[in-house]
């Protein structure tokens, strides 16, 4: 069934709209000599560096000027698309494109607020791997060709072993572990999309029936489905770090943590960021990262573009570079990035699979193995009632 | 060219106080008329307006003449009032040359005629060769004699003295005093000077005026011959020293 | 009695400003009340509902009712009052502690040097530096382990983020602190108070006690408005407190923003509120604190009449001395810390120095910075400019009319620093986007215009008052038209301090985090809004980056201000050496 389901998918995805359809000549054409504003979260040094690769790259190919705007939280995309919204600034917005997923992509395209459908018209989202749902529903929201995929993420922790010999290998686990290492775990805030995914895990883990996580949350399934993880929660948060009374601001406020060795065990949804500060030299070889025994949440980030951006065809040129062998065989090479590719090898070229397997492998990220133990996100709604009830819950 | 300055009713007061009684006085070409009076008591108020640069807290009424123009009508740098006061107030970033220069009228063209000026007014006040010099290496004496010099460049039609002597020791006073009249008088030039001290007003052998103000607010000017003003500062009854005070804040 | 005049009284052309002159005050004014009160407007409507955008048509109290369901939000006012009053008190104490124990003593270039770039030094790269120096892993336990401590790993205890806000009320003590001894000193050297005090020591008092009976109540109503802005400032500060401060509950600033930025667009309105209940905090904070001032005036007064001469303040004096020197010291050591960050590789606990070093950090930063960099030194430049022209304007203005400076319009001018950011901000936003002119340069240069024209003001206005008049008033007579007059004889004159308070304008641009953000629309990007992005995400080696460029900037202008002001400013050369 669900496999009918992806063909089916698969072929919408193939088939142009002829109808609606620009020539792709015709977008390159029109892209020549526009600056394209791309709102990125810029947290991560090493996305930035990319990035800027990716700019170099369009600009000599496609004469597209890309200038990332550094974003400390993607929400402020999605206000600025807003607000001008408000202002009925319709056509000369000032995002033209926003590394987006979940329930930022929600709250834009519930709204209409998104251009599109414009995938179909990217000549590499032919390349894309449609087997994988995470490509195509974004938190249980139909992507419906709003929104472009270019990278993988998944949920996973990071340790150093030199000083920390056993790890918790599923949910369950967690606060006997904690038991036993008081202080020395924790995870972001929960207005933080890494501290609710660590919720929405042990959600997953723990509740009766993880079906329920794929439809919006009303009150009462939400109060059904909770109940073990405040019980589980009312057990852990005692020893997680700082009495489980604060939480680090963000993932990377996280990750100073254990550099600075005041915690030792950390999630993280970057599943090569720990191979990223190996070879840095940031963190030492001894540093380990893993995924739960019953896998873990992962997704796919997206760009998207906004309705108003007024340059479109700048931004699609963009989307549909982020989708190329080249940029993701760079994308996947650990030295600049690292993590699964979001194409079909299968529909690669010999050379341009090539490209892929002479990538470095790092012993520092869980293997590919483990990293095809993917958990489905839940529903957006279930983000933001989760935040919600931990604030009224464990607000002093 | 020498023409006499007229001061015809000039009045000066603050709104709560009285400053200078309506005051008409004609001062000839040659002639230092001294304005005496206790410091505080607005005689450098009256000089201020005389020049044109007098600040918003104040009203002035009556008018300037010289000669046949009035010159209450124009803005201060179009008057031709030159003004001396106890500091030489050389500017400082500037030469003792450039000084003069800022002063020279700028009638005199061509960048040789003017250093010749300046050299030669140099030359005649005794201090040849000191254009190029910075105002600080100079002596308080040779200080006070180049702001003169300034100042007759300026080709001005009146000069007003406002204590130019005060802050020079005896000997250099006395020095001084003669090098500006002598000036003053060659020019041509009606002078008014107001000052406190007695000695200025006998050296300058011309007529003295004496402005005074009573505790209940009015103010008056007299001459050796008599009376020549009195007014009362304010139609209300004057509110003891409180007011002053308050005239005192504001400005 | 009265005597008429004889003619019609005739009303004399004193000094007349030109048309463009009279016109400075009144661009100025405008340039500030349009978008505060368009700012405002924009937020008070939308938090009693009203945003058609969002589909608020109607006025309700529903965003109040939000906010008042919002757990911790009783915690987080607190949190607010206390970090914010508490970081005033102390920070008032101390400098006046200290200048009245330091008094006719000159400052020493030690001290100079040390504050100097604390103040250049943005609150955000400050607040990153204090933080790390503090943390339970920070330099400080390191200094003290394990050898002292016994920890070989960090105690789990909350010294940053804590819930009482002792870290965030200490990272604003180190900012707030030498701003504001700099605003003291400022005013002392336009009061002479050096025979009073020679006075009082005949009359046998001790000296810190003659400060506080003579030079204190005179001195005081000089500082009141910039004590003012650190009280406003720190009740409402954002980025120090996304630092420092505690996160569960944050301060009431710091909740705003999060509404305010949350992907779910309704929380805009409870946003709104809370914004507005921030402008509430800071006027009744300020009402209090002139309730307050009042008390200790009264106090004061009885206190001088008692004609003691001796007073257990003194040793009280040198102890705020010794603890403005603590957090000098604290302040570079921040940023020495941050300097060491980003030549890091790895360090980590116990090790006092790290034991990788390298220069990664400097060198992928290269080819990122020059875009953020030639904004900030624009935005800067032009802003810094466009304040000192205007200020100039007003304050030429003011001298040729003859009027005396009135306080009501220093007021308003400081209207944009006592207004919390977050409580105007988005409304300005929301003007900026109807005019269009969200997310340009111009936009961001008007915005930090707002900053930079009230610090401007505040340092060139006493020295160009205190110019001697007479100067002006001899050049007029000379026969110089007043243009003449201010570009040959004031400018030159007062080169120096135009220059510096350039710098100043530079400094405080080069600061502006919020307005940057929201009037560049994230599009306007600066070394400021790049180190609070990466603060929040890059970790401390490129925050070092930034922050250290963020404070050398800065630096450099005031290096750059004093050394033409040397070449160029007046003359003061020694006898004969011109001759």
């Amino acid at each position: 069934m669900a496999a009918a389901g992806a063909l089916v998918l698969a072929l919408c995805l193939l088939v142009p709209v002829r109808a609606r359809a620009a020539p792709w000549q015709q977008v390159l054409h029109q892209a020549r000599g526009e600056t394209v504003y791309f709102d990125a979260w810029a947290g991560d040094q090493r996305v930035n560096s990319f990035i800027a690769w990716v700019a170099r790259q369009v600009a000599a190919c496609c004469d597209v000027t890309l200038r990332q705007v550094p974003l400390e939280d993607t929400s402020a995309a999605v206000t600025q698309v807003i607000a001008e919204k408000a202002a009925g600034d319709n056509a000369e917005g000032t995002v033209d494109l926003i590394w987006i997923n979940g329930p930022n992509f929600y709250a834009l395209k519930r709204r209409g607020l998104l251009y599109g459908p414009f995938t179909q018209q990217l000549p590499n989202a032919a390349l894309l791997d449609v087997r994988d749902r995470a490509n195509r529903f974004d938190f249980t929201v139909p992507v419906d060709g709003y929104e472009s995929p270019w990278r993988k993420a998944q949920l996973v922790f990071i340790y150093d072993s030199a000083y920390l010999k056993h790890v918790p290998h599923g949910i369950r686990a967690f606060p006997a572990w904690a038991k036993r290492h008081p202080g020395r775990f924790t995870f972001p805030q929960v207005q933080n999309f890494l501290g609710v995914a660590f919720l929405e895990q042990a959600l997953y883990a723990l509740t009766p029936d993880p079906a329920v996580l794929q439809r919006p949350a009303t009150p009462a399934i939400f109060d059904k489905a909770t109940a073990p993880l405040w019980a589980w929660l009312d057990q852990l948060r005692p020893y997680l770090w700082r009495g489980g009374r604060e939480f680090p601001v963000s993932g990377p406020a996280e990750r100073q943590l254990l550099e600075d060795g005041e915690i030792d065990l950390m999630p993280s949804f970057n599943p090569t960021e720990a191979a990223a500060d190996v070879a840095a030299g940031r963190l030492p070889r001894t540093v380990r990262s893993y995924v739960l025994t019953h896998g873990t949440l992962g997704n796919t980030s997206f760009v998207a573009i906004p309705y108003n951006s007024p340059h479109k065809a700048g931004a699609m040129v963009v989307a549909n570079f982020l989708l190329s062998p080249r940029a993701q065989a760079r994308a996947g090479n650990i030295h600049y990035l690292g993590g699964p590719t979001v194409l079909d090898l299968k529909r690669l070229t010999g050379s341009e699979r090539a490209r892929f397997a002479a990538l470095p492998h790092s012993p520092w990220m869980p293997s590919d193995r483990a990293l095809r133990r993917v958990l489905p996100e839940p529903h957006p709604s279930w983000a933001s009632r989760l935040a919600a009830a931990f604030e009224q819950r464990y607000t002093p | 060219m020498s023409e006499p300055l007229h001061l015809d009713e000039v009045s000066i007061s603050l709104p709560e106080r009285l400053l200078i009684p309506p005051l008409s006085v004609r001062v000839m070409p040659g002639e230092v008329v001294t304005l005496m009076g206790p410091s505080g008591a607005g005689k450098s108020t009256l000089l201020s307006f005389l020049c044109g640069t007098l600040s918003d807290g104040f009203r002035a009424t009556g008018r300037v003449w010289i000669g046949g123009s009035e010159v209450s009508a124009l803005p201060a740098e179009r008057r031709r009032i030159g003004v001396l006061f106890q500091d030489d107030l050389l500017f400082p970033h500037l030469t003792v040359g450039e000084n003069l220069a800022f002063g020279l009228s700028s009638a005199v063209r061509g960048r040789a005629a003017r250093a010749a000026r300046i050299a030669a007014a140099l030359e005649e006040a005794g201090l040849a060769g000191f254009a190029p010099r910075d105002p600080a290496t100079l002596s308080g004496g040779q200080r006070a004699r180049v702001a003169v010099l300034r100042l007759l460049l300026a080709e001005p039609r009146a000069l007003l003295l406002d204590e130019p002597f005060n802050k020079l020791d005896a000997a250099m006073r006395a020095d001084f005093r003669r090098f500006v009249f002598e000036h003053a008088a060659a020019a041509g030039l009606p002078v008014l000077m107001v000052t406190h001290d007695a000695t200025d007003a006998v050296a300058a052998r011309g007529r003295v005026l004496t402005l005074s103000q009573a505790p209940d607010g009015s103010a008056r000017i007299e001459s050796a011959d008599g009376a020549l003003s009195v007014a009362h500062g304010t139609e209300r009854k004057p509110e003891h020293e409180g007011g002053a005070l308050v005239a005192n804040r504001r400005s | 009695m009265r005597i008429p005049a004889t003619t019609a009284p005739s009303v004399s052309p004193q000094m007349r400003p030109t048309f463009w002159l009279r016109q400075a005050p009144r661009v100025t004014v405008l340039l500030f009340l349009v978008p505060v009160a368009a700012g405002l407007a924009g937020t008070v409507l939308p938090a009693f509902g009203w945003l058609p955008a969002l589909g608020g048509r109607h006025l309700t109290l529903a965003p109040w009712l939000r906010l008042a369901a919002e757990p911790g939000l009783g915690r987080a006012i607190a949190l607010t009052f206390a970090t914010g009053l508490t970081a005033t008190v102390v920070s008032v104490l101390l400098v006046l502690g200290l200048c009245a124990h330091w008094h006719g003593r000159k400052p020493g270039r030690i001290g100079r040097a040390v504050f100097a770039p604390i103040l250049a030094a943005p609150h955000a790269a400050m607040a990153i530096g204090v933080g790390f120096l503090i943390a339970p892993s920070g330099w400080i336990v390191r200094l003290l382990s394990p050898w002292l401590t016994g920890w070989h790993q960090p105690p789990d205890l909350a010294t940053v983020q804590d819930p009482y806000g002792f870290a965030l009320t200490l990272g604003l003590l180190v900012k707030e602190v030498p701003y504001l001894l700099l605003m003291t000193l400022t005013a002392l050297s336009q009061l002479p108070v050096a025979r009073e005090l020679e006075a009082a020591a005949a009359l046998g008092y001790g000296r810190s006690v003659a400060w506080l009976k003579i030079v204190l109540p005179r001195l005081y109503p000089q500082i009141r408005l910039p004590l003012y802005a650190v009280l406003a400032y720190a009740l409402s500060v954002v980025d120090m407190a996304l630092i420092l401060g505690p996160s569960n509950p944050p301060t009431l600033s710091v909740l705003a923003l999060r509404w305010f930025t949350a992907p779910d667009v309704s929380m805009y309105f409870p946003a709104a509120a809370a914004a507005l209940l921030q402008l509430l905090i800071v006027l009744g904070s300020i009402a209090l604190w002139r309730a307050g001032e009042r008390i200790v005036c009264a106090l004061g007064r009885r206190w001088i009449a008692s004609g003691r001469r001796r007073s257990r303040l003194e040793p009280l004096s040198s102890l705020a001395a010794v603890l403005v020197a603590g957090l000098g010291l604290l302040g570079a050591a921040a940023l020495l810390d941050l300097a060491v960050w980003s030549l890091t590789s790895r360090w980590r606990f116990p090790r006092i120095l790290p034991s990788h070093w390298s220069a990664a950090a400097w060198r992928e930063q290269v080819a990122v910075i020059l875009w953020p960099l030639e904004t900030t030194v624009t935005v800067a430049l032009v802003a810094s400019a466009l304040a000192v022209v205007l200020v100039l304007g007003c304050l030429e203005y003011e001298q040729q009319r003859g009027s005396a400076p009135q306080a009501r319009s220093l007021w308003l001018l400081y209207v944009p620093l006592l207004v919390p950011q977050i409580a105007f901000l988005f409304g300005m936003q929301v003007l900026l986007t109807f005019s269009r002119l969200d997310g340009t340069l111009l936009a961001v240069i008007w915005s930090h215009l707002l900053f930079v024209v009230p610090y401007v003001f505040l340092s060139l206005a006493d020295p160009w008052r205190s110019l001697d008049t007479r100067y002006a008033r001899t050049a007029l007579c000379l026969g110089a038209s007043p243009r003449r007059v201010f570009l040959r004889i004031k400018l030159p004159l007062l080169l120096r301090p135009v220059l510096v308070a350039a710098a100043v304008g530079l400094a405080v641009s080069i600061d502006q985090y919020l307005p940057t953000l929201f009037a560049g629309a994230g599009r306007v990007v600066t070394l400021t809004t790049e180190a609070v992005t990466l603060a929040s995400g890059g970790g401390r080696r490129v925050t070092g980056v930034f922050a250290l460029l963020q404070a050398l900037v800065p630096l450099a202008a005031y290096g750059c201000a004093l050394g033409v002001s040397r070449r160029h400013g007046p003359r003061r050369v020694l006898p004969g050496a011109r001759a």
